[in-house]
């Protein structure tokens, strides 16, 4: 359970996010809007990369932006980027051991724990193979696979399907609506895929210009007005 | 600067993926019978060991025995000299290496850094009768915490500011270095004596007094050095530095103290430069501040990127061509000008070509080389079956 109230970023002039409310109980959930609606900021506050100018975030009952932004891994708060971001030069393996590493769980379980987290993804490719020789599909997978291992409460996906085909993305989905299951934690999905956000997320928000403009069942607002138009544009939103 | 960078983004992006994603393939077929009996092992060791680990090991123990064992007896006092020398200096390009190549710290002190390690080794050898190891531990301690302060600024700065930074700050040490100047045996704190007429040299370890033997223990010394800088870079804190050195960001959100690992980097590559400078010391006898000039620093970074920060192989190549390079060409009578634009050259040619450096770059061309030469015999003779 994550509960965000009047959360607001300013970077200079613009207002990122403008006094966002948001509650997401669990499953996956949905966070979508036009380019430069917030989301990715969002997550950056969620991160602790971005300092809120104001408003408050309490995931669990624990207030996340009074952690460094390190400990909120280890307090069990996992990401992907927008531009994948699993570390080349490492195995596969290494990769997902990481953030188990770095998150004070037993060493003890840790090998089988990684291993149960590469084959929860659905990655074939050998663990022991660097991700600098892997393609885009399966370093997309490894950075997923980074988010579920160890005690994951709260999963962050920023746009986890974009560039890859549809068979793929189909795969992708699959796993993600497996996650809560899974790990029992609750999942943001971001992304410009309607058709993904419909499969996976039972509960989805809409930022436009920073702002929350509808929250609740993904079908009932992916119908709502307010929604299409801040997608299509009318001559009152400019 | 666009060195760190193109370091990893030098990914051939198409045919090596390709080629990579089959091997991945296969070794992943390969890896599933294996996997109970490895599932019993170290946390981090996913197959068996290679074959590939076994010529390693192979290389090293050869290249050790024979700078142990067939150098000193092979090379002229000169030159033996000489190869003290690049054992001292591989120690201090691996340093540089565990900044520039792990981390992507790029750091201009590390000439000053050096100075302080070899100024504490010295007062110490002065000032007390303890074994030269412990003095050489010493040094290596004191140093790491001096020079952990040179990189608190690297927290907040990166690429050339952090590089103008550290250049800097060894200038600062320099000036402080030459206005106290370096122990001669005198007393007091400095332990300088400017009336000395007949200035004792700096001791040497009791089983290494001669310039043979004290190359030996130089050896020795600097392959635990690289051997600790390896267990480093293979364990938890190395995995740290390559997530760190491509995405701090994402380093972040694996739950890595990008603080704490980046002044363990500092930390370790500022001991290992002390160690060095306790080593340089010894094999000096005497030291001024004038043989710890701030252009050295500048040529170590780019003899480092030349010979490839990223290869624990390429600190030897950086130590043979700071050290082994300049005393031929005075043997030989060439200009030791030449030695500076060489390195410019070098730094072009591996900016344009490799950017991994030497180390990289050298293994890969012989394999190609050898690839053509087996592909021109088998086509001189034909094999039976008739594929070309």
């Amino acid at each position: 359970m994550i509960e965000v109230s009047n959360l607001t970023v300013r970077f200079g002039g613009v207002v990122s996010l403008d006094g966002v409310d948001l509650r997401f109980e669990q499953g996956v959930c949905g966070l979508i809007g036009p380019n430069g609606a917030g989301k990715t900021t969002f997550f950056n506050v969620l991160s602790g990369f971005v300092t809120p100018s104001a408003g408050g975030v309490h995931a669990f009952g624990e207030d996340l932006l009074a952690m460094a932004s390190f400990r909120r891994a280890r307090w069990g708060l996992r990401r992907t980027f927008q531009t994948e971001q699993a570390i080349e030069e490492l195995s596969v393996f290494e990769n997902v051991a990481m953030v188990h590493e770095h998150s004070k769980l037993p060493s003890a379980s840790r090998r089988r724990e990684v291993l149960e987290s590469i084959s929860f993804v659905g990655l074939a490719a050998d663990p022991s193979a660097k991700v600098g020789s892997l393609g885009a599909r399966d370093r997309r997978l490894v950075e997923v696979a980074r988010t579920v291992v160890g005690k994951p409460r709260l999963v962050l996906l920023d746009e986890p399907a974009a560039g890859l085909p549809d068979d793929e993305t189909e795969h992708l989905s699959s796993v993600i609506r497996q996650i809560p299951e899974h790990t029992g934690a609750l999942v943001i999905l971001v992304d410009h895929d309607m058709g993904l956000v419909s499969h996976v997320c039972g509960v989805t928000a809409v930022l436009d210009f920073g702002k929350q403009i509808a929250l609740g069942p993904t079908a009932e607002v992916l119908r709502d007005k307010r929604v299409i138009d801040a997608y299509l544009g009318t001559e009152e939103v400019a | 600067m666009g060195i760190g960078e193109g370091g990893h983004g030098g990914q051939a992006p198409g045919a090596g993926q390709v080629a990579g994603v089959e091997e991945a393939r296969d070794a992943g077929q390969a890896l599933r019978p294996s996997s109970e009996g490895a599932a019993r092992g170290p946390v981090f060791a996913i197959s068996r060991v290679r074959p590939e680990t076994w010529v390693r090991v192979a290389a090293v123990t050869a290249v050790l025995a024979f700078a142990l064992f067939a150098v000193p007896v092979i090379l002229s006092l000169y030159y033996v000299d000489a190869m003290t020398q690049v054992a001292i200096y591989s120690i201090v390009a691996l340093g540089l290496g565990v900044l520039v190549g792990r981390v992507g710290l790029y750091s201009l002190g590390q000439a000053a850094v050096l100075a302080l390690g070899a100024w504490t080794a010295a007062r110490l050898l002065f000032a007390t009768s303890l074994p030269f190891p412990v003095v050489l531990l010493a040094a290596g301690a004191i140093t790491m915490v001096l020079g952990t302060v040179i990189g608190l600024p690297a927290l907040r700065l990166s690429g050339l500011y952090l590089a103008l930074i550290t250049l800097m700050l060894a200038g600062a040490i320099t000036v402080v270095l030459s206005t106290v100047n370096f122990p001669n045996g005198g007393h007091g704190f400095l332990g300088y004596n400017g009336n000395l007429i007949h200035i004792p040299p700096i001791r040497r370890p009791s089983l290494a007094g001669s310039d043979a033997a004290y190359y030996r223990y130089a050896v020795v010394v600097a392959a635990l050095m690289f051997l600790l800088v390896l267990w480093h870079v293979r364990t938890r804190p190395g995995r740290a530095w390559a997530a760190i050195r491509q995405s701090e960001p994402a380093a972040l959100a694996a739950g890595i103290n990008t603080t704490r690992y980046k002044l363990w980097a500092w930390a370790l590559a500022s001991f290992v430069t002390g160690v060095a400078g306790g080593l340089l010391a010894g094999s000096a006898h005497f030291l001024y501040s004038i043989d710890f000039p701030i252009q050295n620093s500048i040529t170590l970074l780019a003899v480092v990127l030349v010979a490839g920060a990223f290869s624990l192989w390429g600190a030897i190549v950086a130590g043979l061509l700071l050290q082994l390079l300049p005393a031929l060409f005075q043997n030989w009578g060439v200009s030791s000008d030449w030695i500076t634009i060489l390195f410019g050259v070098g730094v072009l040619q591996v900016l344009t070509t490799a950017p991994r450096g030497l180390a990289d770059q050298v293994p890969k061309d012989l394999r190609r080389l050898g690839r053509l030469l087996s592909g021109a015999t088998r086509r001189a003779a034909p094999s039976r079956t008739g594929t070309t």
